[in-house]
């Protein structure tokens, strides 16, 4: 069976999705990609210069994946769609991932301005992919003004939690038909596993990558994780029970009369 | 509410008596917390936190990773205008020292923006003396037209600025403040600033909260470490930058922990920080405010600047000169003060990617 994952109308082959930020040099983006099968490689249009090649991320993102830029920085729905359109302008393309980030403590995002730039962006023919707190009446109304995806944070960012919104993200997963794509606080391959078994459509993946000790075994380990977590999925896991299913039932003495 | 009922909140407290009734087993449990007051804050620049440096290294290391990945911010000073009105007994720049004084034209700003960019750097900090007279708010915002032109993000350290003024400057382009409030110590302030607008204390200290409710989108501020204890001037400077974040979540805020350097004028420090003192400085700020910037300028050795990449550094300086128009006529002028690391950008370049860190000249594009 061909399991494909399409975002605007693009098949996506790895639903490990990669973060560029953190890491300590940007040559090493390239084998990341290469070693994790990663497709879809977000950079922050913050860092994107095209006046200055040798240090402009978006040089580094090999031809054959989907660029994503975002907007970190962005502080409201203005400035969002101001990055955005500066990115496209750069010529970073039409997918675009919002973050909007009014809180410098925590970093989490402003589900209400998220939806406005979403809106704004998504009738200018982006490729939109919010960035949210989970919360399905968010996701519900970011469907409706034309988002492609919807990408709930598992545990703030960078923290390395892990699913701390895992009964959130099963309800985005259960209910909404957009493809929720797990963003933030993954810290392991487990992790990333798991959001793949309870049927997330992807991750996306930086501080655990860049803050391991050899970022190119863990970008590996990522991307089997994702593809194991995957295809756990597809197979369905069996049940899962409370108290254990004797081999000898201990109601195996009763006979039909 | 301003920062300065903060401030008096915590000025007349005796410290030497905090810190005296600190045990080990308090700076154990805080290095432990992971949201800390703004006492704990304070017992981490004690005396008796000393010998927990390498424990707080450890975390600081730990959570400035986490939240800033290995980068290293560059940017580099510009110095627009030597005029001064001021007589800051402890600077190059007052109004009493003979030097040669000197403003830049706008064509000598685009000829010094044209040597810095040619460098890949996309962020400036641009300064000047204080004198509004020499250096009105109108020129500033002349230059930043200017300095747009080849910089994707502009600083300014200048004088205090109304709101207004300030909104005006950021609707020009500017989009972060770096203001030093010298000395937090109101006594030491005014001891410092005999004479001059700048004697203003309570002008200078609210001037970063009117900056934030202007619109800034990044502030950064510090003490100049020698003028008093260096410990309650780190707390002072920390208690100032929480509170902006608290009352200013939007706004990326950073420090600059500058100390003295020698300078026209020859003033003698009264307290000597050590290297020891500046890192303690740096750890406890990091555990206290995770996602807070620091900056190292050039003021500090190249060896000490190469250790701090990995003590919570996020920002550094590189290629700098305090002499106005000191890149194209560098014989020409007396600097503010004498730099420690004159490394080139592509030097630091290097530097930085040996230390397994990544040097990121843009991080920032005004919108």
């Amino acid at each position: 069976m061909h399991d494909a994952l399409m975002i605007g109308g693009q098949e996506v082959t790895s639903r490990l999705f990669l973060g560029t930020g953190k890491f300590a040099s940007n040559d090493m983006i390239p084998e990341l990609v290469n070693v994790s099968g990663a497709q879809v490689v977000t950079v922050a249009i913050r860092r994107v210069d095209p006046d200055y090649p040798e240090e402009n991320v978006a040089n580094y993102i090999p031809g054959n994946c989907i660029l994503m830029p975002n907007t970190s920085g962005a502080r409201n729905a203005r400035e969002a769609v101001r990055i955005a359109k500066l990115g496209r302008a750069a010529g970073c393309g039409d997918w675009v991932k919002i973050e909007v980030i009014a809180d410098n403590r925590y970093l989490l995002p402003d589900n209400y301005e998220t939806i406005k730039a979403t809106e704004e962006l998504a009738a200018d023919g982006f490729v939109v992919l919010p960035y949210i707190s989970p919360d399905l009446m968010v996701a519900r109304k970011l469907e409706e003004v034309g988002a492609a995806a919807v990408m709930p944070l598992g545990a703030p960012i960078g923290s390395n939690r892990g699913l701390k919104t895992k009964e959130l993200i099963k309800i985005l997963i259960e209910e909404c038909s957009l493809p929720v794509i797990v963003d933030a606080g993954i810290g392991r391959p487990s992790q990333a596993a798991e959001a793949m078994e309870i049927g997330a459509a992807a991750v996306l993946v930086n501080t655990a990558i860049a803050t391991a000790k050899d970022p190119v075994a863990m970008a590996r380990a990522f991307g089997q994780a994702v593809e194991a977590g995957r295809n756990a999925f597809l197979a369905n896991p069996g049940e899962v029970f409370e108290y254990a299913r004797a081999s000898s039932p201990l109601t195996g003495f009763l006979r039909n009369e | 509410m301003s920062f300065y009922e903060e401030y008096k909140k915590f000025s007349d407290n005796d410290f030497s008596a905090f810190f005296n009734e600190l045990e080990d087993q308090d700076i154990r449990r805080i290095i432990g917390k992971s949201r800390l007051t703004e006492l704990d804050y304070l017992a981490l620049l004690s005396p008796r936190a000393e010998k927990y440096l390498e424990e707080m290294a450890q975390k600081a290391h730990h959570l400035t990773l986490q939240h800033f990945g290995r980068t290293i911010l560059l940017y580099t000073p510009l110095y627009l205008a030597n005029y001064c009105v001021n007589s800051c007994v402890y600077c190059g720049f007052q109004v009493h020292n003979k030097l040669d004084r000197k403003k830049l034209s706008l064509t000598e700003v685009e000829a010094e923006a044209q040597i810095i960019a040619g460098t890949g750097l996309k962020h400036i900090l641009i300064l000047t003396g204080e004198s509004r007279k020499h250096s009105s708010v109108s020129y500033i915002k002349d230059c930043t037209e200017v300095l747009k032109k080849y910089f994707t993000s502009i600083g300014i350290e200048v004088y205090p600025l109304t709101e207004q003024e300030y909104a005006d400057l950021i609707q020009a382009g500017v989009d972060s403040l770096t203001m030093f409030q010298e000395a937090y110590n109101e006594q030491v302030y005014l001891d410092m600033h005999p004479a001059g607008p700048k004697r203003d204390y309570q002008f200078r200290l609210n001037a970063p909260e009117r900056a934030c409710k202007a619109g800034m989108r990044s502030v950064n501020l510090g003490a100049l470490l020698g003028l008093h204890d260096w410990r309650t001037e780190a707390f002072f400077t920390g208690l100032h930058v929480n509170y902006l974040q608290n009352n200013y979540p939007d706004v990326e805020v950073s420090i600059s922990p500058p100390r003295m350097r020698p300078h026209l004028g020859g003033f003698n420090p009264p307290v000597d920080v050590s290297d020891k003192n500046l890192v303690q400085y740096i750890l406890a700020f990091r555990l206290f405010m995770p996602r807070g910037g620091i900056t190292i300028s050039t003021r500090e050795n190249p060896q000490l600047r190469e250790h701090l990449i990995k003590l919570g550094a996020t920002k550094m300086s590189a290629g700098s000169c305090t002499a106005v128009g000191g890149r194209t006529d560098a014989a020409k002028s007396t600097g503010q003060f004498d730099i420690s690391d004159e490394r080139d950008v592509a030097t630091m370049t290097r530097v930085i990617y040996s230390h397994g860190y990544q040097p990121v000249f843009k991080d920032w594009q005004t919108i």
